[in-house]
């Protein structure tokens, strides 16, 4: 079988798998990578292999059994998402959580900031090849777990923020241990930016990579800090207000030149602006109740249930039939770490959802592959996939 | 809340703007819970978008949402909704369209490209047929899946299952094998006192009242 290769002979362009088993696709990704060479031509990323059918899942469950799942989506940044949900549900009801409950979501959001930053910085730089970062901000992400578990018992599935407010006040102490971490915090940042902002390495593998313009991110539809690192300044907590945010000072970071070390600086400075966030939240957090105070839609104290009979039935209602949501629909957008992560909710009176559509912002940011990647060398997939922060959970639902 | 109603204004201003611009084409255009929700006519929705996307008033830039609702009782059972942010005006608008099984609804693709992968899962969940899509593929179910699992005559087990066989040292798909039957309670029982038929009481036989009791 001898083939003489001459001038005429065409050089067909062949296809890789990147993945689905692959340490730098961040989960299930398997991405079909047409090479000219060593140079990419087309990414077609095949996703779904995470694909659990939350959306379908919800429409079984009474609202409140529809929270945890929200948990199990983007599983990085866990209570954001359960915001989202909750206001959609409040937005229905026609309710509004009391203030301390108000600050302490936005506390806890602002914290899952920090610990979906630190997570993606983190696994990022070690796609391009720093391992002392991961190292580093792992133990971060253990503190901040452990105040999820002081504050709800669980250290990731958190099941916390609720239609109504919280599910408990924050222990005794908490408040203090949380202003010494965020006190500390920023000197860890200033470690690891000496790690990675100047890094010659970390430089040539980001800088000038996967650049997107202004107008491409906007009709890609990125959100978040993608969408920053690209120039726009547009930021939901600003634009949008939820919750408390337009009680608390705060900017909102923008890049310039929307490449891959853009989007690391951006998210270097949203987690410094997230600790400000943090330390006027417990700076103004007023005392009060953190739960509504309607036994139709939030349980009643335990120490209520041993002695009045109606409280025992509302909450043997509530965990039983739930509570019933007017009938209506609602589109409430937040600004999670990823993006914009938002809740459709279609409501047909019952107390379940007809349609709970959640708008992941992962999955449009992967969509951006194909056309963020062409023309790039294969070196360059895990630095892109890595600056978009990508987490299956939520891409394939 | 002045400032929810001061943007409720806007919104219905823009509303007013919209029929007017897509005059025969808005079925309806509604300000509800401060959200505008525009239905247009299914032939109408590329000539809509785009509408939205350039008209000054309107300005919306951004496609930021497609998903599809089941609604099985009606003829065109399908909702195609989608999603738009304007963020110069810091508004967002919901465009509905209906669509049938057997109807398709043109692809957007051309006048906002991230419509891809959001129109490939509304065909992979609904089977909402979107034409002109350049590319549509199943996006988020298997290879070689049947079936569009969010339609609500869907059931929530699906039809097969995958396994690991041993014997064969490969993955094989069987039908799903239940060892319960799949269990699902109506808790909606009556919250505020009791209503005139009790559950149950519908399946015995209708007595007369009884007299002088």
């Amino acid at each position: 079988m001898d083939t003489v290769l001459t001038p005429e002979t065409e050089i067909e362009n062949y296809t890789i798998n990147f993945g689905p088993q692959h340490p730098a696709a961040h989960g299930v990704l398997r991405l079909v990578l047409e090479m000219d060479g060593e140079v990419i031509d087309r990414v077609d990323p095949h996703i779904g292999l995470l694909h659990r059918g939350t959306e379908k899942l919800i429409e079984y469950k009474t609202y409140l059994q529809a929270i945890p799942y929200f948990d199990r989506l983007d599983y990085v940044s866990p209570m954001n998402q359960e915001q989202a949900f909750a206001l959609a549900v409040e937005r229905l009801l026609g309710i509004e959580p009391p203030p301390r409950a108000k600050y302490i979501r936005m506390l806890f959001a602002e914290l899952t900031r920090v610990l979906n930053h630190i997570m993606n910085i983190a696994s990022y730089a070690m796609d391009v090849g720093a391992m002392t970062p991961f190292l580093w901000t792992f133990e971060e992400r253990e503190k901040l777990m452990g105040f999820y578990d002081e504050v709800c018992g669980a250290r990731m599935h958190a099941n916390y923020i609720r239609p109504g407010g919280v599910a408990q006040d924050m222990p005794a102490g908490l408040r203090e241990r949380i202003y010494d971490w965020a006190d500390n915090y920023p000197k860890m940042i200033d470690d690891l930016e000496s790690l990675l902002t100047e890094n010659r390495i970390f430089k040539q593998r980001t800088v000038d990579i996967g650049v997107v313009s202004e107008k491409e991110a906007i009709a890609w539809g990125f959100t978040g800090p993608n969408l920053r690192a690209s120039g726009v300044a547009w930021d939901l907590r600003k634009s949008q207000p939820y919750d408390g945010y337009d009680q608390i000072e705060f900017d909102i970071p923008v890049g310039k030149h929307g490449d891959c070390y853009d989007r690391y600086l951006v998210r270097i400075l949203e987690m410094r602006e997230s600790v400000r966030i943090i330390k006027q939240c417990l700076d103004k957090m007023p005392s009060g109740p953190v739960r509504v105070n309607d036994r139709k839609i939030m349980p009643p104290p335990r120490a209520e249930m041993k002695t009045s009979m109606e409280a025992l039935i509302h909450h043997f209602k509530l965990y039983t039939e739930g509570f019933k949501v007017p009938a209506g629909e609602v589109y409430v957008a937040t600004e999670a770490p990823k993006g914009e992560f938002a809740v459709y909710l279609i409501s047909d009176g019952t107390n379940r959802p007809y349609r709970c559509r959640i708008r992941a912002p992962g999955f449009i940011h992967l969509a951006g592959m194909d056309a963020m990647l062409r023309g790039h060398m294969l070196a360059d997939v895990p630095a892109v996939l890595g600056s978009i922060d990508i987490v299956f959970g939520e891409v394939d639902r | 809340m002045t400032q929810s109603e001061s943007s409720s204004d806007a919104l219905r201003q823009i509303a007013a703007r919209i029929t007017q611009g897509l005059s025969g084409d808005v079925l309806s255009a509604d300000v509800v819970r401060g959200e505008l929700i525009v239905a247009v006519k299914r032939d109408a929705i590329v000539k809509a978008l785009t509408y939205l996307r350039d008209d000054p008033m309107c300005d919306f830039t951004q496609l930021v949402d497609v998903c599809g609702v089941d609604y099985p009782e009606r003829e065109e059972r399908f909702d195609v909704v989608y999603h738009l942010l304007s963020m110069r005006k810091n508004t967002r608008v919901r465009v509905k369209v209906t669509a049938g099984e057997e109807t398709p609804v043109a692809s957007v693709t051309g006048v906002f490209v991230c419509a891809d992968w959001l129109e490939r899962e509304v065909w992979d969940m609904y089977g909402v047929y979107f034409s002109g899509h350049p590319d549509l593929r199943r996006i988020l179910t298997d290879y070689g899946f049947d079936g569009h699992p969010q339609r609500k005559d869907f059931p929530l087990t699906g039809y097969v299952e995958m396994r690991y066989d041993e014997d064969q040292k490969r993955v094989i798909y069987e039908p799903v094998k239940l060892t319960q039957d799949f269990r699902t309670f109506d808790f909606l029982s009556p919250w505020e006192g009791i209503q005139k038929l009790l559950p149950g009481d519908e399946k015995a036989p209708p007595t007369p009242p009884k007299q002088g009791a």
